[in-house]
Order: structure tokens, then C-alpha cells, then sequence
């Protein structure tokens, strides 16, 4: 299948639309014409200046959505020994086989395609931001509803593995996965890209977080894998007062994408995003990120910092609006950068726009080499110029890995950096 | 041990060190006074291998090496140390762990096996009683929010775990007070021998009452202007730098 005009995939659409339930039925007919009259995103798309999707849409793609993969060949990737309740998916399907979910938890888990009453979800105005590329995954995608009930503690992490069978061709996927929160519900949420086998792995992915009252969801996305191509939004609505705490962690991958929105729609919410971008090669990441601070007495807060090296690139567009009737809005954002090398371009830009008079604003950006300062007081210590180097990523680094509270996961990450800075 | 030769530094296109004179024998301690801006910490910067300085002419010998040639982790390695006069904090690495790293860098400079944590351990604690350091500090980020005196206890600290040949201190002395400068003197006193040498970079006399030196040296708008013994040292405390800006006045007006 090629992706560089949108027959095919409106082709794979009417096939895959018998399966649907009736009451999606509507509204994905809906996506696949908004998709069909938009077709890809380009650069003249003010939210794709800087990312160029041409190189990823270029390739030949595997329709079938089929897979041989057994249980072994699951076990080696990154995050499968840890202890938690792990939702594999395959080629972008749900593979119930792969899957190893305590009984005990407090979580229902059911097929998107078969749930009646989600279409709120579905809809285009569901996705702040929404683009073509939403409306595609609205089509096309499978995926899950994991619903915490009311009250409870998912006790285990539910790691999200979106794996890619790219033994026989490139891989493109589409998941779109919603995560209820009940009220008084807490769970951590782990999503976690990977490739088996030696071609592309692309993946159009839509996260949605529904956090109710008095519910805390914590949310990581990490990314390592050379393979994967990526385009994903993670949509979290906040309806009454919670919390919600994003993780991205992205330290590998072809050309990514991540959207994520927050939807602050009651009073004393708080959300917290934070994000990390180590990359090397011909590595682009553009961390696109949106906080709707829509009610008073709300708090966000942002820190991205990007290590670029090689001839990677980098973007960072960041979104607070702070509505009329958001008074006491508290709303801090910050990215900062450094370029490990001459070829490596980063693109920040903070966009606030305030229509509140009584808040609590601040953003900044920075983008530079490394400090001189440090690096000559620690190689007049003897530290050779590489280590010395080493240590100073690595304290930028471990600024974001301290916001991971989950300790296994904080300890994998902090041994997959140091190993790649060793 | 140091021949230092006719050496020019610039930075920024704008000459510092106009052609700096000095030898330094194991076993000796060399002050350097002089006032402010005359180019004492460029010199000690020059030394360390900082490159913000373009070195222009001269040369530098250290223990029969051209030191210019080194990198900063080379000359660590041959055994230069800078206690600089403001040194930088660095948040997220663990002054502990940054001092192991060097500990064991120098050793692999210098051929030796690295040391495991028990010794290093061990070495820390007997290197810590001598510079009469908290144990605090060294499980903090290294010199993140230590006050003045604390990172300058560092520095000679570090000095003491790193066992340099050539200690250069820069203005070690300005903000201590009495009992810490007692403290960071007795430490440089301990650790010197007849195979180590130091120079000690001062404004003012008080430290030299306690760090005794062979020679003192007045450096004056990139030059040595005045050589002499400690006796030069109570000379200038007691008449300031005036009387020597006027001899370099008049010196060049011949
Ligand atoms: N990195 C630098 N950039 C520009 N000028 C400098 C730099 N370092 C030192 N200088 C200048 O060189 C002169 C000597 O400075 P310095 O060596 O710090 O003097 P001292 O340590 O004797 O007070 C001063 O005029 C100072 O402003
Ligand atoms: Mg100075």
C-alpha cells in the first residue's frame, strides 16, 4: 500500500467498515471523507512547518494485519520484564494471546470497535487541534477502552506495547486507545514503541485520558526504537478537578510526533508535562503540546529539555491558552535545548495566548552549545573532554528523569542513557 | 619543575599576558600578587589550558613537557591543579561521583590501576579530615549552592584527593574568613613536599602568614614587574601597589 494518495487507505477503510459497530458507523464515514478532502498534512499546514512527513509516506506499506509473533519474541523488548499489566499490540491491533493482565486489577478492558457509547470520543471536535492525520486514525483505527472504576488503584503500571511485525515489510499502524478514569480512580499508564524484525514500523496513534473527579492518572510515553516513525496525539480531558502528570521520553526513532493536549475544563485541576529528547542521526522530534486552561484556579506545568546530536532535528511548540473565565490560572512552561553538533537544529516556540487578567504566566526557551564552564572545570580534573561531556548530559538528563516517580521504570531510562553516553 | 618563558595570551584579540617570566622548582611556593585586572587568573587560566585564551608567543615547560601542547585533562593527568578563584557549579552531578571519575581518570593517565569504591571511600574520609570538609558536601550536586567558603574548600579538597605536582591557587584566600583560611592553609601546608610545588595567587599578605613562600611576585599589567622574597610581600601591604605602578611609569619612561 502506498500512502501518497489516499485511495488505498479509503480502499482499506470501505473493507474494514463491516465490522464496525453500527453506532461508529456515522462518524467514521464522517473522518475518512474529512480525511479524503484534507489528504496528508504538508508544510504549508501551519502545524507541520517543521516536520515533513514526505519521507514516511514515500514507502510501500504491508496491508495485512495479520501476525505470527509468539510470546518469545515479545520478551526482549524494552519494559517487557518489568512488573505491570502489559497490552501488547500488534501491527496496531489489540493481540489478546501477547497480553498478560492481573486479574485483580480494577480495570475493564474492552474493543473499541465494539463499544457502543464512545462516540464523544470519536468525534472530530474530540481532538483539540484535530488534522487529517486524526481523522485518518478516526477511520481506520482499532484499539481499547481501559476503564478504572470508581475508587480504585490499578496497582501495576498497564504498559501500552505497540509493536510492529516488520519481518516481511514496512508497517503502517493506527490505534486509537481510551483510558476512563473513574472518580477517585488512580493508574499509571506506560506506552512504548518497538519494532521486530529489520523494516519501518509507522504508527498514527490517538491516546485519549478521561480524568474525572478527584481521579490522578500518570502518563509515560517512551520511545527508542530506530524503526519507528510516529505520529501521535494524546488528548486528556480533565471535566472536574484532578490530576494528570505526562512523561515523554524520546530517545531514538525516525521522524516523531507527539501531540499532547490537555483540556483543563474545571476548577483546581493540575496537570504536569514534562518531556526528554536525546537524539542523534538523522532523528527528528517535534514535541507539539497544548494546555486549555478554560476555568480559574488551575495549575500547568512544563519543562522539556532536548539533547540534539548529529544531523537531528528538533521542534517544540508549545500551546497555553488561558480563557476568559480562567482566572488564577498558575501556567509555567519551559524548554530547553542543546546542540551537540554543528549539523543539529532546533525549532522552539512558545505560543501564549491570554485572555484572563488575573494569572500566573511564564515561559522560556533557550537553545545553545554546551557550557564552556563546566567542561574545562571538569577536564581540568582530569576528565577526558568525552566523559566530561558524558557527566553534564547526563545531570541534564536525570533533571527529567526526577520526575518519574515509578522507580523501576526511572532506573531502566537512567541505564539506557548511560549506556548510550558510555 | 615549571619554565615559564616570554609567555603572551590574548583573548579576544586583546593582549593580556605581555610576555610572563617565571621558574618554579620542586619544593618551592611562589606567591603572585598584584592589583586587580593585572592578569593573575589569566595566567593560572593559561596554565590550565582554558582556550577562551589564544596563547600569541612564549612557551611553557612543565617537568620537560611543552605544556601548551596538552589538553586540560593532560596536564591533570601530569599533575596540574588550578583551585580556581571562582569555581562553577555544576547541578545534577554528584560531587562524589565527580571526584571518583577524576580520581580514576588520572590514575588511567597516569598507568595506575583505578581504585575500588572501599579505597576511594577511605582515602575520601582521611583527605576530608585534613580539609575539615562536611560529609554533606559531597553528596550534594557539585558546588550547587555551597557558599563562598564552602567551594573553596572544595577546591582544595580536591586538591588533596588528586595529589597534584603544581598547585596553582587563585585568590584561594579572598572570602574566608580567619578560621577557614587557618583550615585551607594547613591543608596546602600538609600536602607540600620536597617533589610538589605550589603558586599561590593573593591580594592580600594575611595568607601568606600562614602559607610561608620562597618568592613573591608582583605581576602588573601582564608583566612581572618585582620579584623578592616574603619581605616584598609585608612591603606592599604596608604601601600598596601605587608606589610599584609608579616605578613601571617611570621605568618606561627612560
Ligand atoms: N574571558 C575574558 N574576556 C575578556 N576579557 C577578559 C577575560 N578574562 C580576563 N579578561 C580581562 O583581562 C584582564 C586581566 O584579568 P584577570 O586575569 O582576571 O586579572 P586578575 O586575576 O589579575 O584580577 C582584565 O582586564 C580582564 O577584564
Ligand atoms: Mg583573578
Amino acid at each position: 500500500m502506498n500512502l501518497t494518495t489516499t485511495e488505498e487507505l479509503v480502499k482499506t477503510f470501505n473493507e474494514n467498515s463491516k465490522k464496525l459497530s453500527p453506532a461508529q458507523s456515522d462518524v467514521r464515514k464522517d473522518a475518512i471523507s474529512a480525511f479524503q478532502k484534507q489528504g496528508f498534512p504538508g508544510r504549508k499546514h501551519e502545524e507541520w512547518k517543521y516536520t515533513n512527513l514526505a519521507p514516511v509516506l514515500g514507502r510501500d506499506y504491508l496491508i495485512e494485519d495479520t501476525t505470527t509473533l509468539n510470546k518469545k519474541d515479545i520478551d526482549g523488548l524494552l519494559l517487557s520484564s518489568m512488573e505491570a499489566n502489559h497490552l501488547v499490540f500488534v501491527n496496531g491491533n489489540y493481540n489478546k494471546e501477547l497480553s498478560s493482565v492481573n486479574a485483580e486489577e480494577p480495570i475493564v478492558i474492552s474493543d473499541l470497535s465494539q463499544a457502543g457509547d464512545i462516540n464523544e470520543y470519536l468525534t472530530a471536535s474530540s481532538i483539540t487541534l484535530n488534522d487529517s492525520l486524526t481523522e485518518l486514525n478516526t477511520a481506520l483505527a482499532n484499539g481499547v477502552v481501559i476503564t478504572v472504576k470508581k475508587g480504585k488503584v490499578v496497582n501495576k503500571p498497564i504498559i501500552i506495547h505497540f509493536v510492529g511485525d516488520g519481518r516481511k515489510g514496512n508497517i503502517f499502524a493506527n490505534t486509537r486507545n481510551i483510558f476512563i478514569l473513574e472518580e477517585n480512580a488512580q493508574a499509571t499508564f506506560i506506552e512504548n514503541y518497538s519494532t521486530i524484525g529489520s523494516n519501518a514500523h509507522f504508527s498514527n496513534n490517538i491516546t485519549q485520558i478521561v480524568v474525572k473527579k478527584d481521579a490522578f492518572a500518570t502518563y509515560y510515553k517512551i520511545q527508542n526504537d530506530a524503526q519507528s516513525d510516529h505520529v501521535g496525539t494524546t488528548q486528556v480531558y480533565q471535566p472536574e478537578k484532578s490530576n494528570f502528570a505526562a512523561t515523554t521520553i524520546t530517545l531514538d526513532g525516525g521522524i516523531i510526533r507527539n501531540n499532547l493536549n490537555i483540556r483543563l475544563s474545571s476548577e483546581y485541576s493540575e496537570a504536569s508535562m514534562v518531556g526528554l529528547y536525546m537524539v542523534k542521526g538523522n532523528t527528528h522530534i517535534d514535541n507539539h503540546t497544548l494546555v486549555d486552561h478554560a476555568k480559574a484556579n488551575c495549575y500547568s506545568n512544563e519543562l522539556y529539555k532536548g539533547l540534539l546530536d548529529d544531523k537531528s532535528t528538533g521542534v517544540f511548540n508549545g500551546k497555553i491558552y488561558v480563557r476568559q473565565d480562567a482566572q488564577k490560572t498558575n501556567a509555567f512552561q519551559s524548554n530547553k535545548n542543546i546542540l551537540l553538533s554543528k549539523d543539529a537544529t532546533m525549532n522552539t516556540k512558545p505560543q501564549l495566548e491570554i485572555f484572563a487578567d488575573d494569572v500566573k504566566c511564564s515561559h522560556g526557551a533557550t537553545t545553545g552549545m554546551m557550557d564552556e564552564e563546566p567542561l574545562f572545570y571538569l577536564r581540568s580534573r582530569g576528565i577526558s573532554e568525552k566523559k566530561a561531556k558524558a557527566l553534564l548530559m547526563h545531570a541534564f538528563a536525570a533533571d527529567i528523569l526526577e520526575y518519574i516517580k515509578l522507580e523501576p521504570l526511572k532506573e531502566l531510562l537512567d541505564q539506557t542513557i548511560l549506556d548510550r553516553l558510555s | 619543575m615549571l619554565k615559564i618563558k616570554d609567555l603572551k595570551a590574548s583573548v579576544d584579540g586583546k593582549e593580556i599576558l605581555k610576555g610572563i617570566n617565571l621558574e618554579v622548582k620542586a619544593g618551592e611556593v611562589h606567591a603572585i600578587m598584584g592589583p586587580n585586572g593585572s592578569g593573575k587568573s589569566t595566567l593560572a587560566s593559561v596554565l590550565a589550558g582554558r582556550a577562551d585564551y589564544e596563547v600569541t608567543g612564549g612557551s611553557v615547560e612543565f617537568l620537560g613537557k611543552n605544556l601548551l601542547d596538552l589538553a586540560p585533562e593532560e596536564r591533570a593527568g601530569e599533575g596540574v591543579f588550578l583551585a580556581f578563584q571562582y569555581p562553577v557549579e555544576i547541578p545534577g552531578v554528584s560531587n562524589t561521583n565527580f571526584l571518583k571519575t577524576a580520581v580514576n581518570e588520572i590514575r588511567q593517565y597516569r598507568k595506575q590501576e583505578p581504585l575500588d569504591s572501599v579505597t576511594f571511600l577511605n582515602i575520601m574520609k582521611e583527605k576530608m579530615k585534613l580539609v575539615e570538609i562536611d560529609q554533606a558536601l559531597l553528596k550534594r550536586s557539585l558546588n550547587e549552592g555551597f557558599s563562598g567558603g564552602e567551594k573553596k574548600r572544595n577546591e582544595i579538597f580536591q586538591m588533596a584527593m588528586l595529589e597534584p605536582k603544581l598547585s596553582i591557587l587563585d585568590e584561594t584566600d579572598s572570602g574566608l574568613d580567619i578560621d577557614a583560611l587557618r583550615i585551607v592553609a594547613n591543608g596546602v601546608n600538609k600536602l607540600k613536599s620536597k617533589e610538589t610545588a605550589s603558586i599561590v595567587v593573593t591580594h592580600y599578605q594575611r595568607l601568606l602568614d600562614y602559607i610561608v613562600p620562597d618568592f613573591v611576585h608582583v605581576l602588573y599589567n601582564g608583566r612581572i614587574v618585582k620579584s623578592g622574597t616574603k619581605e616584598l610581600a609585608f612591603e606592599l601591604e604596608e604601601k600598596g601597589y601605587d608606589w610599584i605602578k609608579n616605578e613601571v611609569k617611570a621605568g618606561s619612561a627612560v
